[in-house]
């Protein structure tokens, strides 16, 4: 209907003689309210709903996400279950996973539950919610996440959303069937009642909705493998649609640090936005609505901001209007005024993303860059960046046996693979929308040849390669409801881009060293695989009769003297390490070696003591078990510059990298910077 | 592998067994074995004037087996050696590419071919050929055949008795090797031997029957003439005495073919001593032919650059330094324009047969 209106009024336009003219009182009577509910009933697909594919991700999602946001925000160490179950329409059978239609959605956390009031808004009324109204960085932020999930379902299966949550061991669990009113957008409640619960406090959400699943891109699969990267303290159970369960077991076994509710920062803020505040502040006096209402702000510098804008600090904040309330705005964004506080947000860290990378992705290579916090329209965010680059090392090390001999003209079949970017905001994996976000962009625009990575114009850089972008803020910049890309700020633009460059250069360095450690080695090889072929030849010219394998030794003897002899063996590794002498894995962070604490392969609680004393690590082929007991130990700061002493050949001193690295927390190698960035 | 019995030459396989006594005696003595190798370049080839034609100097490169630029030829060298030695003993002739596809294999352990492409291992040929001082029919590798010859020419090849008068427009494929061993001229009667760049035009003159009337041995190489074109031209200019006469394109490829047949070529210039036709004359496409013949402008083409380069390099080499070719070539950088063979067919399909040759020859209008 909406579609259909302007055509025909257009079409009025085009033909005045055409069916009677709608008098404005006509017009005036079909006026009317819309509700919220009902515009998304027609526009489901800004909510993310618009295949079923789609639409069964997209309320995993939400109730995942508001799972994981009351968990960390009650201080709960989260477990989360999802489960899928194919659900048969009307009474044929059960169809196979692949084929269904239907799908029983149920996620359950072990939160803090929700009280009794509460429950039918929560599920049964759009745009109600916890988050909306405060700065403070959580997954959800809209207060329409997983209504809107709910009434999907209303809408596609007629079924209501069946909930479960318990505040305490010591209240009783609430079971309720809510349903939306669309025309209202209020909650009907189907059925309240008390239940017995295995569970102590937390919330079980089920919904019924038509849906299509399959594995691959952009599918559930993908995204719990996604949160689960971002996500190291997160235990995460999977009950897929075709029966198996999949765990991500926890590999942090502490919070995140809880971000805290801050005031808006001055920076950046619009000036409407500005003219609002002042005629709600509850501040009495200019100065103190500066000081109280905005953070960074303290008293003095709020006075001298009146000073400088040629205003009474003492006068009424309602009273400021037009011209002066204009210069104060202009005043504001010229004063020099400290970034905003950190603690509003919570980052992943690199080590974690580190540890993500290393558990889900195989690879050489791993970093992660935590750039510091940055302010966009007056809200703080922070980009973290990482990558995963390479093949993962056994899979290396199969073409080394014997490959097909190339035919003339014929070429080592190069990867045509492109690097592939996940994206998250707020720790929440984003899969859709790749090429209208932001971090996507600024992937594209680094110039990833500057590192020795191929790219052609315009595409992403040359795999195998997986680059994490991620952006945490109190209020994230999506350019829709369905959260699915984040708007391109500038600001933001400009720190991913840096983020990734710092990443890019640290691949740079590990490709160079790696290339010329691996020139030593072939420079020695060749000599080798020559010697064969001159000694068999030179045989075959002698008539066969020659001592071979004295020639092989004496022209042996030469090769190695001539390429620094046993000395070249050591540098190269040949002393016990891979079969090119190289380490299989190097990690390097901006505080030098994040060795094991990341590479804990089994998620046990403890982590091993890091090692500061250089700046890689290599990881052999075993990757280390854990000692059990040990507690993780946060690490001293090394300083930035890190990365720029790193210059030995990666593989050089190593012997039994495994116990030095025990050894090495002893040694601070660099100093510690008294400040710690994460506390 | 050919079938041609050839005799055995114990001096050409005990030259190449050298090579794996060279290998032996350095490993012995932990040296790095190290070949010395003619260099085949302009800057080790001088002109001798008095002879006529080209002569390699003395400048060698070293190849090192133990030096990481020069190990993967030492190593090919070492290999291709081994497969000559091998034909030696088979008492077998064979051909570039199959020197090359006997000595092509991955190395053990490894994705790396001993040979990647035949470019590679023509070279290495060429290197033992001027570093043993050995001919490449000693070596029993023959070159490419294509080459063609008709005339009042009487051969023996195989014990077959070939007339070249009788074998129709299409006339005797010339063998790559032409040494007496292989071929022999039974008896020759022609006054003249005439050199065709092109087989486009020799094909004109072989179907005009132009060497019946004229009494000569019309030879092609199809380009740039291959060994055993060069040396049957060579045997019958020495055994027989006959005038040698080069017809080729007026551009400055044509200029070096001639320059090959009289002088010898820098890659090779060692053998110019047997192939080399130092009296041999150069009758056209001149650039002052086509105001001569009347040809019109349109049937030229114009120099490209690359064609400017060559012809300044052709002005600067000592065996073009006679006034007459040095306004030769001048004359075409001038006009601006080269002319092909062919275009002489604007005038008259038999223009080349009917008009110029013999016009040519009639004046003695040729260049030396
Ligand atoms: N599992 C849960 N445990 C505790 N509280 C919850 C849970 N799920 C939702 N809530 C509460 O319900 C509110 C509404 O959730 P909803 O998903 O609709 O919106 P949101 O998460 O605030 O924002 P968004 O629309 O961006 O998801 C939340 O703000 C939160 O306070
Ligand atoms: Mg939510």
């Amino acid at each position: 209907m909406a579609k259909h209106k302007p055509a025909v009024a257009a079409s009025k336009k085009a033909d005045s003689r055409a069916a009677p003219a709608v008098t404005a009182v006509e017009m005036g009577a079909r006026q009317r309210d819309i509700s919220i509910s009902e515009f998304f009933t027609k526009n489901r697909h800004l909510l993310g709903f618009d295949n079923p594919r789609k639409a069964l991700l997209t309320c995993v999602k939400e109730a995942v996400d508001n799972a994981l946001d009351a968990c960390e925000e009650a201080g709960i160490l989260p477990d989360v279950t999802v489960q899928l179950e194919v659900v048969a329409v009307g009474s044929s059978a059960l169809p196979p996973a692949s084929q269904a239609t239907r799908f029983r959605i149920t996620v359950t956390d072990n939160g803090p539950g929700i009280v009794r009031q509460q429950i039918p808004k929560i599920f049964a009324k759009l745009l109600y919610g916890s988050k909306f109204h405060r700065l403070r960085m959580s997954r959800g932020q809209q207060g329409i996440g997983i209504s809107a999930a709910g009434m999907y379902g209303q809408l596609t299966t007629g079924k209501p959303v069946k909930i479960i949550s318990r505040t305490g061991p010591k209240t009783p669990a609430h079971y309720f069937e809510v349903q939306i009113d669309t025309k209202k957008n209020e909650p009907l409640i189907h059925e309240n009642k008390q239940i017995k619960w295995d569970q102590s406090c937390g919330t079980q959400v089920a919904i019924e909705v038509e849906g299509r699943y399959q594995k691959g891109r952009a599918s559930v699969d993908e995204y719990l493998d996604q949160t689960s990267i971002a996500n190291p303290h997160v235990r995460l159970i999977y009950r897929t649609p075709e029966g198996e369960t999949k765990e991500y077991p926890r590999a942090y076994h502490e919070l995140p640090p809880s971000p805290k509710e801050i005031k808006p920062h001055p920076y950046g803020i619009e000036f409407g936005m500005l003219l609002k505040m002042l005629q709600e502040t509850k501040g009495e006096t200019l100065s103190s609505f500066l000081s109280s209402d905005f953070c960074r702000v303290p008293p003095a510098l709020a006075d001298e901001i009146c000073k400088t804008a040629k205003v009474s600090p003492r006068a009424r904040p309602r009273d400021i209007r037009g011209a002066i309330a204009e210069t104060l705005y202009h005043t504001i964004q010229a004063t020099k005024i400290m970034a905003p506080p950190t603690n509003c947000l919570s980052p992943i860290g690199e080590k974690a993303i580190l540890s993500g990378l290393y558990r889900q992705i195989k690879g050489e290579f791993y970093t992660a860059v935590s750039r510091p916090p940055s302010v966009y329209r007056g809200n703080p965010f922070i980009i973290e960046a990482g990558l995963a680059f390479g093949k993962a090392p056994d899979s290396t090390a199969k073409p080394e046996k014997p490959a097909q001999p190339l035919a003339e003209g014929e070429q080592e079949e190069g990867d045509s693979e492109l690097a592939r970017v996940i994206r998250y905001a707020n720790r929440v994996p984003l899969l859709y929308q790749q090429s209208a976000c932001a971090s996507f962009k600024a992937v594209l625009a680094t110039t990833w040849r500057n590192y020795g990575i191929s790219q052609s114009r315009g595409a992403l850089p040359a795999g195998p390669m997986v680059i994490f972008v991620h952006i945490a803020s109190v209020w994230v910049p999506f350019t829709s409801e369905s959260k699915e890309a984040i708007a391109e700020y500038d600001e933001i633009h400009k720190d991913i881009t840096l983020a990734l460059r710092e990443c890019g250069r640290r691949l740079g360095l590990f490709l160079r060293r790696r290339e010329r450690a691996a020139g030593e080695f072939r420079r020695r090889n060749i000599f080798e695989l020559y010697i064969e072929e001159v000694v068999e030849a030179c045989n075959r010219l002698k008539g066969g009769k020659l001592p071979t394998e004295r020639l092989k030794a004496q022209l042996q003897k030469i090769a190695s003297s001539r390429t620094g002899g046993s000395k070249t063996d050591k540098t190269l590794g040949k002393t016990g390490a891979g079969p090119e002498g190289l380490p299989h894995s190097i990690i390097v962070t901006a505080e030098g070696v994040d060795g094991a604490a990341s590479l804990l392969p089994d998620g046990s609680p403890s982590g091993q003591p890091l090692a500061d004393v250089s700046d890689e690590i290599q990881v052999k082929e075993k990757r280390p078990t854990s000692k059990p007991g040990r507690k993780q130990t946060t690490k001293a700061m090394t300083g930035k510059k890190g990365l720029g002493k790193a210059v030995p050949v990666p593989s050089l001193p190593k012997k039994g990298a495994s116990s030095q690295r025990h050894t090495g927390a002893v040694h601070t190698g660099r100093k510690a910077h008294p400040t710690g960035k994460k506390k | 592998m050919a079938k041609t019995k050839i005799t055995r030459n114990g001096a050409v396989e005990k030259k190449l067994i050298g090579l794996a006594d060279l290998v032996i005696t350095a490993a012995q003595k932990a040296k790095d074995p190290t070949m010395a190798i003619p260099i085949r370049a302009l800057s080790n080839v001088t002109f001798n004037e008095r002879k006529g034609l080209l002569e390699m100097g003395s400048k060698k490169q070293s190849r090192s087996f133990f030096n990481v630029g020069m190990a993967k030829k030492f190593m090919q060298t070492i290999l291709v050696a081994d497969a000559l030695s091998e034909l030696q003993r088979a008492e077998l002739t064979t051909s570039l590419r199959e020197i090359y596809y006997r000595t092509k294999h991955t190395i053990q352990d490894s994705h790396e071919n001993t040979f990647d492409t035949q470019d590679e291992s023509d070279p290495i040929i060429e290197d033992l050929e001027v570093s043993l001082t050995a001919l490449r029919e000693e070596l029993h590798v023959r070159a490419e055949n294509g080459g063609s010859v008709v005339g009042p020419l009487v051969l023996g090849d195989d014990g077959d008795r070939v007339d070249c008068a009788k074998l129709g427009k299409g006339g005797y494929s010339v063998p790559s090797i032409v040494e007496p061993e292989y071929v022999e001229i039974r008896r020759c009667t022609a006054d003249f031997v005439l050199l065709v760049e092109k087989g486009t035009q020799w094909n004109r003159l072989s179907e005009d029957k132009f060497w019946r009337r004229y009494n000569c041995v019309l030879l092609t190489g199809n380009g740039q003439p291959p060994r055993g074109v060069r040396r049957l031209a060579r045997r019958l200019h020495e055994e027989y005495k006959l005038p040698v006469y080069v017809l080729v394109d007026n551009d400055p490829w044509g200029y070096y073919i001639y320059s090959v047949v009289k002088q010898g070529s820098i890659n090779l210039a060692f053998e110019s001593q047997r192939m080399a036709i130092p009296k041999a004359k150069f009758i056209g496409l001149s650039s002052a032919d086509p105001e001569r013949y009347e040809l019109p402008r349109n049937v030229g083409i114009k120099l490209n650059e690359k064609d400017i380069a060559r012809a300044k390099e052709l002005l600067n080499y000592q065996w073009f330094q006679k006034p007459a070719w040095q306004a030769e070539i001048k004359r075409m950088l001038a006009s601006g324009l080269k002319y092909e063979l062919d275009a002489l067919a604007n005038k008259d399909f038999q223009y080349l047969t009917k008009k110029y040759l013999p016009r040519k020859l009639k004046e003695k209008d040729w260049l030396d």
